[in-house]
């Protein structure tokens, strides 16, 4: 009897966490579709303005357009850049691929309050602060981690037979490697490049120092509309990276399926 | 050429992506650490001011117990919902996981927005609970040291309960049954056997929840009220309000070694790195 109550409450227990842990994502749908001006719950009238809003002023749709490229970018560097390490790592003499794979892992371990003061002097001698470049460079430092992480594990399982049988069939290295080596590596690549993408598209703190003008990001922008302006077209904001986010993590869990 | 590569394949390989880290990130980081020390009155100007005013003390004591209250919070509710989700048929794991993935990968604005579309004055929960009569006024839910708590929980819930789900699902449960069987009833066959047994997952849980926690900048920023400021808040203060960078490098580097050290003492008693990897 006692058991089954314990059931009962442990049962109710989680599912009131589950809520408390989805409810602030899902909260932004409903009133992003709001007529008023201000956010009101219930949400009064159905319409799309606040999307319209979004695509009319060029501060939104600029914002969510440099995120796209910025984040395009660092998916770019960071996958090339993070398969290139996966695949030194191990080849390495035993000590220095322990110290060197941990030295991969401090950007995700030292507070990104950190790296942004410590990013800010170095990009604003070089004339990057408030760029695209910069912000790209800022941000493969903080994807690189998880592609390095996503391709080792790949790495470790692959069978380097496959690219000994490649080569002594006549294949050139270059062959080998993109017949070869890089097919039985692709889910972890594929992986690896989704997080470098998500980890630029929702980046915050870096962008705050270092973007600015016309290379400001959709975090930031939103930033500003949650700390000044509360209105609406944050939810309709919100709904869009959203969007773009499930979207990328179904193509991350569809390719580790694969 | 080809022998160049076969030879240093490996360090070239490793190379570029070595040189950005260590040119950008490691680097500027040292540098921001050693400017901290450069005072003409001595090294340690600044760690006496973090000492001396009261104000800046009071954040880094608050930033700890915050941190602190943050991890403590999410044992409480973290270790029902872990046991939950090791208990769960297929059909119960697959909704606690999605629930849990889900905030976990939704941008951290979108969920300090969400929080303070539910928690304002006006907001969703204060609205249900004056139509259901519960209160007559609102309850103080955001802007102020509870919003931050709750933001922050909210956050770091998913570091804890992975963790800790997978040290439960090693536990064997004939462990348990042998302890039943020998006479203990149910509760103290769970506090004598089961709790000592994910005692490592909770210990583990709460340092990573506590190491994490002691960098937030945006939650408290957007869902705490002035007297709420944390350590990064001042660190980004002293950056862009009173442009004094020896002491934000000073401050940072407070927050850097307490960083360090606790993924030190993670690393070497808990297996951090692996606990960091199941969440």
């Amino acid at each position: 009897m006692t058991g089954r109550l314990a059931n009962v409450a442990l049962a109710s227990m989680a599912g009131a966490l589950c809520v408390f842990l989805v409810l602030p994502t899902l909260i932004v749908a409903p009133i992003s579709f709001t007529e008023t001006d201000f956010i009101t719950f219930p949400p009064q009238g159905f319409s799309g303005r606040w999307y319209a809003a979004f695509f009319e002023q060029p501060e939104w749709w600029g914002s969510l357009l440099t995120s796209v490229v910025v984040a395009a970018g660092t998916t770019v560097a960071a996958t090339v850049l993070g398969t290139m390490v996966a695949l030194g790592l191990p080849r390495l003499p035993p000590r220095a691929s322990r110290l060197v794979s941990f030295f991969f892992l401090l950007p995700m371990i030292v507070p990104t309050i950190i790296t942004a003061v410590a990013l800010y002097t170095p990009l604003a001698k070089t004339g990057l602060i408030a760029t695209r470049p910069g912000l790209v460079l800022a941000h493969t430092i903080l994807a690189l981690p998880f592609v390095v992480i996503n391709v080792s594990a790949v790495v470790q399982k692959l069978d380097w037979r496959i690219v000994d049988a490649a080569r002594s069939l006549g294949a050139s290295p270059v062959v080998a490697f993109r017949r070869a080596t890089l097919p039985a590596l692709a889910p972890g690549i594929a992986a690896g490049a989704v997080f470098a993408f998500l980890t630029s598209f929702d980046e915050v703190v870096v962008a705050l120092f270092i973007s600015g003008g016309s290379a400001t990001t959709l975090p930031v922008q939103m930033w500003s509309g949650i700390r000044f302006e509360i209105s609406p077209i944050v939810a309709a904001a919100s709904c869009l990276l959203l969007v773009v986010s499930c979207l990328f993590l179904s193509l991350a869990w569809f390719l580790k399926r694969k | 050429m080809s022998g160049v590569l076969r030879r240093h394949g490996p360090v070239l390989l490793v190379l570029p992506g070595f040189v950005l880290i260590a040119g950008l990130f490691v680097i500027p980081v040292a540098l921001l650490v050693a400017t901290s020390f450069e005072d003409q009155a001595g090294a340690f100007v600044h760690y006496g001011r973090i000492l001396a005013e009261t104000s800046y003390l009071r954040v880094v004591l608050r930033t700890l117990l915050t941190s602190a209250e943050t991890a403590f919070i999410c044992l409480v509710l973290g270790y029902p919902l872990a046991y939950r989700l090791d208990r769960a048929g297929s059909v119960g794991k697959a909704v606690i996981l999605l629930c849990i993935l889900i905030p976990f990968w939704t941008n951290l604005l979108v969920r300090s927005y969400g929080w303070i579309v539910l928690l304002n004055p006006q907001g969703v929960v204060n609205v249900l609970l004056r139509r259901w009569g519960l209160i007559h006024g609102s309850l103080p839910l955001v802007y102020n040291t509870a919003g931050v708590l709750i933001g922050m929980t909210q956050i770091m819930l998913p570091y804890m309960v992975l963790p800790l789900a997978a040290v439960m699902s090693r536990v064997d449960p004939t462990v348990l049954n042998a302890a039943r069987s020998l006479g203990a009833s149910p509760l103290s066959a769970f506090v004598k056997v089961y709790v000592p047994l994910t005692l490592p997952g909770a210990l583990g849980g709460l340092l990573l929840v506590f190491m994490i926690s002691l960098g937030f900048f945006v939650v408290p920023a957007l869902l705490g009220g002035p007297r709420d400021m944390l350590l990064a808040q001042l660190i980004e203060f002293n950056v862009n309000q009173t442009l004094d960078w020896p002491f934000a490098g000073a401050l940072s580097t407070v927050l850097l070694a307490a960083t360090v050290a606790l993924y030190w003492i993670g690393e070497r008693f808990f297996g951090l790195r692996r606990l960091w990897g199941a969440a």
